[in-house]
């Protein structure tokens, strides 16, 4: 195994939170314990629901929130305190993809002078040759140089994110860290964009978090997928064989709330209750009010993650005492 | 055998013909058909801006003033465009009732949840006082909110998404309506609480029989409910088949480009067929088929004629020159109208 | 709620000690009060033993500490005029004042938001855009011109109306108006804007797919959530009950608090200044609190969090 782009162990974070106008602030924690490993070149897709923490993850991950507890590394060095140079220096090697195009735009300047900010704020080549690789990376995410010269509101929803997607990878970066980057579009044009996605991923050896609830899309992006619930990583594993025989039950739910179309082969498992809230986690494992199969040692224990069959790691009780092929076999 | 044929067969609950909607001289609905039969489950899938929405709140009355309405929309033979407001009060809530895609904007911040179901009870169903509060309950009850009694004082920012979304349905069926028009019940909701209200609107129809008009964007979510399936595109209806037909052998290139745009979520992956280019501007519609210029098998008559809705088998429908021409007339007749 | 009381007291009173160190400051450096009062040709022993007497020869630092704790103590000190005590001179104005603020209070509320409702319900129609445009011209057009303009047409063309005093109620009837014209106007388009704001929510939509009468979704739906910004601009508005009228009291010769203020300002009477400064900001935040314990009332989403148990 190549030595990791990036490497994150046991990232904690809490934020405080009010719930009411008059009450006291809540310890939050939105992230507990995430360890997660990203190779070059390789596309980690993480799935969760809101609340589950993956977009806070994200974000530490690419040292633009510290984390309260645990480290990252990136390229076997210590992610540097923000706002230094060193810091600064990173942001060039990675770079975020949002959900909502428009606002990560400033709708008053064209496409085109957007895309080639990166490029002055890093003074990356010859000021004179900045026009040409603007060019260049318009047109590698299937914009025309006419594209450039409009403005944000000139153009469609999947034109946009196209446009942010140059932007991001004007620096060259190594890691991309994209956060629902196709969900606030039609499916004809996340279409378009997962493709342009996988095919500059491929192109540029570029590694990837991919972020996003829809497990399909996820799928299609990612060669290994981490399933987050309340902060923390229930499952790990290979995308095909995770979403084929998912070990985890709340994945299992996952999976099952996203139906096929074609035919209504699968029996959807619905969960009881209210998605988790991070203001107040169960005890044991935070899944367990929910989950089918919990048991009473579930709601004392927190499970670990631990190897559940080749490349597949599972934090279940359940699952820790059968292999997931035998679960599954049995059910 | 389909749901499309008996509800051609016998009268439609409700049947919507040529409908046709403008904001300002801007197209959103160009000449809609669609019958839904009772006790039956429509879905209506498309992208946004599609019209999906608009047919329904055009047929509800529920679109701004500003809104200019033609075609027709019977309810049982009465006819709901441009009716009398007392007729629509009646009908709407009481016998079709709607749940939209955001819940917690849908119900009113400064309304108690028990005021704003009690108030749909009073008004389809003369509850007041005391009976109007028990039945308010029950409806909570039954739509699986914990502690139904005391919650009815509660305001809706003390409900979560998922639960806000279950008083919405509580309001919706407290008129005992034949058709509930849900346009993205589950859009904002997460994966898990999804499937709990698709799950909820199952149990209730076949409890109550209730014809059900699920608008979604998601194919998915569509198929596994419905029985029949209309796709729109550009304000109109592209193709309408059995939800299973619709899936294993779609007719339309808009249908078959959706499908191909979906990635899959078991067996091998394949590259995303995705559509190429965007919707049309409804200030610069194509004069022939709407889809023309993005779609891969278009020919020349395509950029002139706009195909009409044409039957093409058992309960399918489909609006595509390619796809029509070949059975009924010769193409050159299809060109020369 | 106590502690959140607490603060908003705590709040309060750290704006009105601002405007009364506000006041004393300006006052103080912007002429000496017994040149003014005794008038430029006054013997210097004279203008010594006024200064002495009304303690304007200590420093400023220690005038200003002696006042602020003689406020504490609720002495507002009296006029350096006619030496009565200030808090006097200006009880006995406040009934002439709310004479005039009390009437246009009830035009400004009850024409501005009627008129704002019933622009916001008929959008783009001839009356929506006579109130908007009525409204422009409201509180564009100063007071005083208005009032002018009207004392010319009502008391010196038509000769129907007195152009200034206080014999009768039919002198308060233009200085009303002048008054109340103004604040209907903003009010209206405050109103309107709310309103067409609460219209547009997804809540009113659902209100008319349940098969509420479109009357009742007014009143019973968007009127209960338009009225939470309206509330604000109300409790303003009665926040200036007091002080409101400086210029049309002036313009109509109304002897009311606005004219004292006047005049004792430009006589440099300190302790009336500061009384009616005091006044005006008592009023101002009272009112604030109150338009903040009615926006509890109104808005179920303020109210202390926690009832019924929302998970």
């Amino acid at each position: 195994m190549t030595a990791p782009l990036v490497y994150a162990e046991g990232l904690t974070r809490t934020y405080a939170m009010r719930r009411g106008l008059f009450s006291r602030p809540v310890a939050v924690r939105a992230v507990d314990g995430v360890t997660l490993a990203i190779a070059p070149g390789e596309t980690l897709g993480l799935v969760g629901e809101s609340g589950s923490g993956k977009s806070t993850a994200g974000r530490m991950l690419l040292g633009l929130e510290t984390p309260d507890r645990g480290f990252v590394r990136f390229d076997g060095r210590p992610m540097p305190p923000p706002g230094g140079a060193p810091w600064r220096a990173l942001r060039a090697r990675a770079q975020m993809v949002f959900q909502d195009p428009l606002g990560a735009l400033d709708r008053r300047l064209p496409i085109a002078t957007q895309v080639r900010e990166p490029l002055d704020i890093h003074g990356i080549g010859d000021p004179a040759l900045r026009g040409g690789r603007v060019r260049e990376l318009l047109g590698a995410v299937g914009l025309s140089a006419d594209h450039g010269r409009r403005y944000p509101f000139e153009l469609s929803g999947g034109q946009r994110q196209r446009a942010v997607i140059a932007r991001a990878l004007a620096t060259r970066p190594d890691l991309l860290v994209c956060d629902e980057p196709v969900s606030a579009l039609d499916v004809s044009i996340q279409a378009q964009v997962v493709n342009l996605l996988i095919d500059l991923q491929a192109g540029l050896g570029l590694a990837m978090l991919f972020i996003s609830h829809d497990l399909r899309v996820v799928r299609q992006i990612s060669r290994r997928v981490a399933v987050m619930y309340l902060g923390r990583i229930v499952e790990e594993g290979e995308a095909d064989d995770l979403f084929a025989a998912p070990g985890h039950p709340y994945t299992e739910a996952l999976v099952s709330a996203s139906p096929a179309p074609g035919g209504r082969a699968g029996r959807r498992i619905v969960l009881k209750g209210d998605p988790p809230n991070p203001a107040a986690r169960p005890s044991g494992c935070a899944f367990h009010p929910r989950c089918p199969v919990a048991e009473i040692r579930c709601r004392v224990e927190v499970p670990v993650l631990r190897p559940a069959g080749p490349g597949r790691q599972v934090a279940c009780h359940r699952v820790a005492e059968s292999p997931v092929a035998d679960l599954r076999g049995a059910a | 055998m389909s749901g499309l044929d008996l509800a051609r067969d016998a009268a439609p609950l409700v049947a919507i013909r040529d409908l046709a909607v403008r904001f300002n001289g801007v197209p959103a609905l160009r000449g809609v058909d669609l019958h839904v039969a009772r006790g039956e489950a429509v879905g209506l899938v498309g992208e946004s801006g599609s019209g999906k929405s608009v047919t329904w709140l055009a047929a509800l009355g529920l679109l701004p003033g500003s809104a200019a309405i033609s075609g027709s929309v019977t309810l049982e033979g009465t006819q709901l465009l441009g009716a009398p407001a007392e007729i629509l009060d009646r009908t709407r809530g009481g016998r079709v009732a709607m749940i939209f895609q955001d819940p917690a904007s849908a119900l009113n911040p400064v309304l108690t949840i028990g005021r704003q179901i009690g108030e749909a009870l009073a008004l389809h169903r003369g509850l007041s006082g005391r009976e109007n509060a028990a039945e308010a309950r029950r409806l909570l009850e039954l739509v699986g909110i914990p502690d139904a009694g005391r919650r009815l004082s509660a305001y809706p920012h003390e409900f979560s998404g998922g639960q806000n979304q279950r008083v919405m349905i509580a309001m919706a069926l407290a008129g005992g309506p034949d058709l509930l028009v849900a346009d993205e019940p589950t859009t904002a909701l997460d994966a898990t609480i999804q499937s709990q209200i698709l799950n909820l609107i199952g149990e209730i129809r076949r409890e109550t029989g209730m014809a059900l008009v699920l608008i979604s964007h998601d194919l998915g979510v569509v198929a596994e409910t419905c029985d029949r399936i209309a796709v729109m595109y550009a304000g109109r209806i592209v193709e309408e088949a059995p939800a299973d037909q619709l899936f294993l052998a779609p007719r339309h290139p808009y249908t078959r480009g959706l499908i191909g745009a979906l990635p899959p979520i078991e067996g091998a992956r394949r590259r995303l067929v995705a559509i190429p280019g965007t919707v049309p501007d409804p200030r610069a519609m194509p004069p022939g088929c709407a889809f023309a210029p993005r779609c891969t098998q278009a020919h020349a008559a395509c950029d002139r004629i706009a195909p009409a809705l044409e039957i093409i088998g058992p309960g399918r429908r489909v609006a595509c020159l390619a796809e029509t021409a070949g059975r009924g007339s010769a193409p050159t007749e299809v060109a020369a109208e | 709620m106590l502690r959140f009381a607490t603060l908003r007291l705590g709040r309060a009173a750290i704006t009105i000690a601002l405007v009364v160190t506000f006041a004393f400051v300006v006052l103080r450096l912007s002429g000496d009060p017994a040149l003014i009062i005794l008038g430029p040709e006054a013997p210097p022993e004279a203008i010594a033993a006024f200064r002495k007497s009304w303690g304007l020869d200590a420093s400023i630092f220690v005038q200003y500490v002696d006042y602020f704790g003689a406020i504490l103590r609720g002495d507002l000190g009296r006029s350096m005029r006619d030496g009565r005590p200030a808090i006097l001179l200006v009880a006995e104005r406040i009934p002439a004042t709310l004479a005039l603020t009390l009437p246009a209070l009830a035009i400004k509320i009850g024409i501005g938001v009627p008129a704002g409702i019933y622009a916001a319900l008929h959008r783009g129609g001839p009356v929506d855009r006579l109130v908007m445009m009525l409204a422009v011209a409201g509180f564009t057009v100063p007071s005083f011109v208005l009032g002018l303009t009207l004392v010319l047409i009502f008391s010196v063309q038509l000769g129907w109306l007195p152009s200034g005093g206080q014999e009768s109620w039919r002198h308060a009837i233009l200085p009303v108006v002048t008054l109340g014209t103004g604040g209907a106007a903003i009010l209206a388009r405050f109103t309107r804007s709310a309103m067409l704001e609460v219209l547009g929510q997804p809540y009113i939509r659902t209100a008319s797919a349940k098969g509420v009468a479109w009357r009742a979704v007014v009143t019973g739906h968007a009127l209960p959530n338009a009225a939470i910004p309206t509330v604000t601009m109300v409790g303003f508005m009665v926040g200036s009950l007091i002080a409101g009228a400086v210029v049309v009291e002036s313009v109509f010769s109304w002897p009311g608090v606005g004219r004292l203020l006047v005049v004792a300002v430009a006589n440099r009477d300190l302790a009336v200044v500061q009384c009616i400064l005091l006044l005006v900001a008592g009023t101002m935040v009272a009112s604030n609190l109150i338009v903040d314990f009615l926006y509890g009332l109104l808005d179920p989403r303020l109210r202390a969090g926690g009832r019924a148990g929302a998970h």
